[in-house]
């Protein structure tokens, strides 16, 4: 260990005996590093704002939708049960460790009119506030209605830049009262605009409402049809006034008799949603959270081990290899420059030294005649070669994390510190000492010492 | 006691076909605490002797004992620690490592074994060697700034670090004017006389060879007849240390 360290002190001493010319020679390690660290921090301030901005399409998003239905060998189809409650929702987005937002909706078609124009939207859908957290959606005036809102079953929207010019044109929107097919309804926010999705479908063209008012004032009956549903029982009876004035009509807590009691003693399942929208922490927790959802569900629903999901989870699958791709290309793009650069450094570190070897043959002739064994002489350069790389190498990092902070403050490029970077910066400098400094110093220890000591 | 015994010791070079025999079976024994001369024409084998006294090279054929080792069988890396224990080089052209302070130059040695040895230790010690030296007052100064005869003085006390039986000075005077050449065979005598280090100078100059006590004079390979003898030496002139293989 002492010999080791002296080793260490011959080696140092011997660079600093040529100082401008060690400088000279880390000066392509110190490039090198500094061009990995510089891309590596502004590479993965990019890729995070990308990351983002593709999450901003809803790469995070998981889909909750009902189960389907069978019978007699033949399926319905995908949202044919209603299986959802919104206290599934409220559980997942509470229960979910991996799960940032839930929100559950419901969908309907209607018509709208303001004025003398009127529009069908595309898409009507009920919901809560955290939709657009879910969908990364913000909005351009006004506010999101609350969850005070959803309770109330409140006549209020958001609505969309396409139905924002469809019907008030110029119009200032916010306040103002449309018809949502039978129930007079205001506008409380304009969304911010998303443009076609990967379909083609204009997304701007949506109304979004709090889903207890579409589901109960809007569309009235949707979803109360269905068999699996016990929700509360809306008037068959065709009477429009109900939907104006749903307080007479729903019964949110049903009073069983007491043989329904008996012969089903489940808990009342209140009323039901279309879909739950999900959103994972990030995209590479996506399965994680498919995971837990689907746990969590399966709990709440009571399945036995052997019974299938009566739920589907979905995941956007092509948005998270698309973001997955660009990153891969980024970071691959970017070793490949490293690589380079270390390899130019590398080759200079070995140019220098085996410079170094010849111009000292002297000295190493001397050091072989006062007791140094061939690997004593191989170890020092070596350790001179190695020496040199982490000294560059530290600079280098240094030099790096400069220009990724003059490229953030310059050019307000995002930049993230990344360690990975820093630590493989510090062994791969090592390593190119070893691998270009080893030629030189076995040159060096191969030497003889009676022809060292006497060459000029 | 005997500190060196080489028997019958050949050396041969091969040049492509041709063998050169370089030493014909050199028989040779030094005492402990003498202080001779290896003297011999150029091409007659002086440097190859010396070469294999120092354990640098090995020898083709024959027996060598340093100090009761046989050196003759040994592997590179013994014959290291051999250097580095027993023998004290001294070169002509002093071999001093550029811009190294002479203090570093003293201590360098150390590196390779003295494991045993605290860097205040290996620092104390090169310090009393520089002062034995005279060179007290110039321990931070490099080769540079020193004189001829300063810098082969800093060349004695590294030879001197480890505390070597042996003291192999090859030429150690071929650089220095004649006064300073007599201040560093001062250092020899004194060297030899005070601290019983066996000293051997190699050497074609035959004030430096005379001024021994013991001459061994190697001519075409083999040992010319042993001269006990110096004072003919001294009253020579300098092509008489030739004339005795005539």
């Amino acid at each position: 260990m002492k010999s080791f360290f002296r080793t260490f002190k011959t080696a140092g001493q011997a660079l600093m005996r040529n100082i401008t010319r060690s400088v000279l020679t880390c000066l392509g390690i110190i490039i090198g590093i500094a061009a990995v660290i510089a891309m590596m921090e502004i590479g993965n301030g990019v890729s995070a704002l990308n990351a983002k901005a593709i999450s901003g399409l809803g790469a995070n998003t998981i889909m909750i939708m009902p189960g389907t239905a069978a019978s007699g060998g033949i399926t319905f189809g995908a949202g044919s049960l209603l299986t959802l409650t919104p206290q599934d929702c409220d559980a997942i987005a509470q229960e979910c460790p991996a799960i940032s937002a839930a929100a559950p909706t419901v969908s309907t078609s209607a018509q709208l009119i303001y004025a003398n124009r009127n529009w069908v939207p595309m898409q009507i859908t009920g919901t809560t506030p955290a939709y657009l957290d879910v969908r990364a959606w913000g909005l351009d005036e006004g506010s999101m209605f609350t969850d005070q809102d959803v309770r109330n079953s409140a006549k209020v929207c958001i609505i969309g830049q396409t139905i924002k010019r469809q019907l008030f044109g110029d119009e200032d929107p916010i306040g103002r009262e449309m018809r949502l097919g039978h129930v007079s309804i205001r506008v409380v926010g304009v969304l911010q605009r998303k443009g076609a999705n990967m379909m083609g479908r204009d997304q701007d063209d949506l109304l979004i409402a709090p889903w207890t008012t579409i589901k109960y004032r809007v569309s009235g009956s949707t979803g109360s049809a269905s068999a699996a549903s016990s929700s509360s029982s809306v008037s068959d009876a065709v009477n429009t006034l109900n939907n104006l004035y749903p307080s007479t009509g729903v019964q949110l807590y049903p009073v069983p008799s007491a043989s329904q009691q008996a012969n089903t003693p489940q808990p009342v399942r209140f009323t039901n949603i279309n879909t739950i929208m999900a959103s994972a922490n990030s995209t590479q927790e996506i399965p994680v959270a498919i995971e837990q959802v689907t746990q969590l569900l399966r709990q709440r629903h009571r399945l036995r081990p052997d019974q299938p999901d009566d739920f589907q989870v979905r995941d956007m699958t092509e948005f998270a290899n698309a973001l997955g791709q660009s990153t891969s290309l980024i970071s691959n793009l970017l070793l490949i420059v490293a690589t380079i650069s270390l390899m130019v450094g590398g080759v200079g570190i070995m140019n220098i030294m085996l410079v170094s070897v010849t111009e000292r043959t002297r000295e190493i002739g001397l050091r072989m005649a006062v007791g140094a064994r061939s690997r004593d002489i191989l170890r020092q350069f070596i350790i001179e070669a190695i020496l040199l790389c982490l000294l560059g190498g530290a600079v280098g990092i240094l030099l790096g994390r400069g220009v990724s902070l003059l490229a953030r403050w310059l050019a307000h490029f995002p930049t993230a510190i990344s360690i990975p970077a820093i630590v493989a910066s510090v062994v791969v400098a090592a390593s190119v000492g070893l691998i270009f400094g080893f030629y030189p110093a076995w040159k060096a220890s191969r030497l003889d010492p009676i022809e060292a000591l006497r060459y000029e | 006691m005997e500190l060196i015994r080489l028997d019958n010791i050949t050396k041969t070079y091969h040049m492509g076909e041709i063998d050169v025999p370089v030493l014909k079976g050199v028989s040779l024994s030094i005492a402990k605490g003498e202080l001779a001369s290896l003297t011999g024409a150029s091409g007659s084998g002086k440097s190859t002797l010396m070469n294999i006294l120092g354990c640098l090279d090995r020898p083709t054929s024959g027996q060598y004992w340093l100090d009761g080792q046989n050196v003759a069988g040994m592997s590179s890396d013994q014959r290291a620690l051999v250097r580095n224990r027993s023998i004290g080089f001294v070169f002509q052209n002093f071999n001093l490592l550029p811009r190294t302070s002479a203090l570093h130059q003293v201590i360098m040695p150390l590196a390779y074994t003295a494991a045993e040895l605290s860097d205040r230790q290996a620092r104390q010690r090169a310090q009393a060697l520089l002062e034995r030296v005279g060179l007290g007052d110039r321990m931070d100064h490099e080769p540079s700034q020193l004189s001829g005869g300063q810098q082969q003085r800093v060349a004695i006390a590294r030879a001197l670090i480890n505390k070597p039986p042996l003291l192999l000075a090859d030429e150690p005077t071929g650089n220095l004017d004649s006064h300073t050449s007599q201040e560093v065979l001062e250092m020899f005598h004194q060297l030899n006389e005070q601290e019983g280090i066996t000293v051997l100078l190699v050497t074609h100059d035959p004030t430096v060879a005379a001024s021994a006590r013991r001459t061994i004079h190697i001519s075409d390979g083999l040992i010319a007849a042993p001269r006990d003898g110096q004072d003919q030496f001294r009253l020579a002139g300098a092509g008489s240390a030739e004339v005795p293989t005539r």
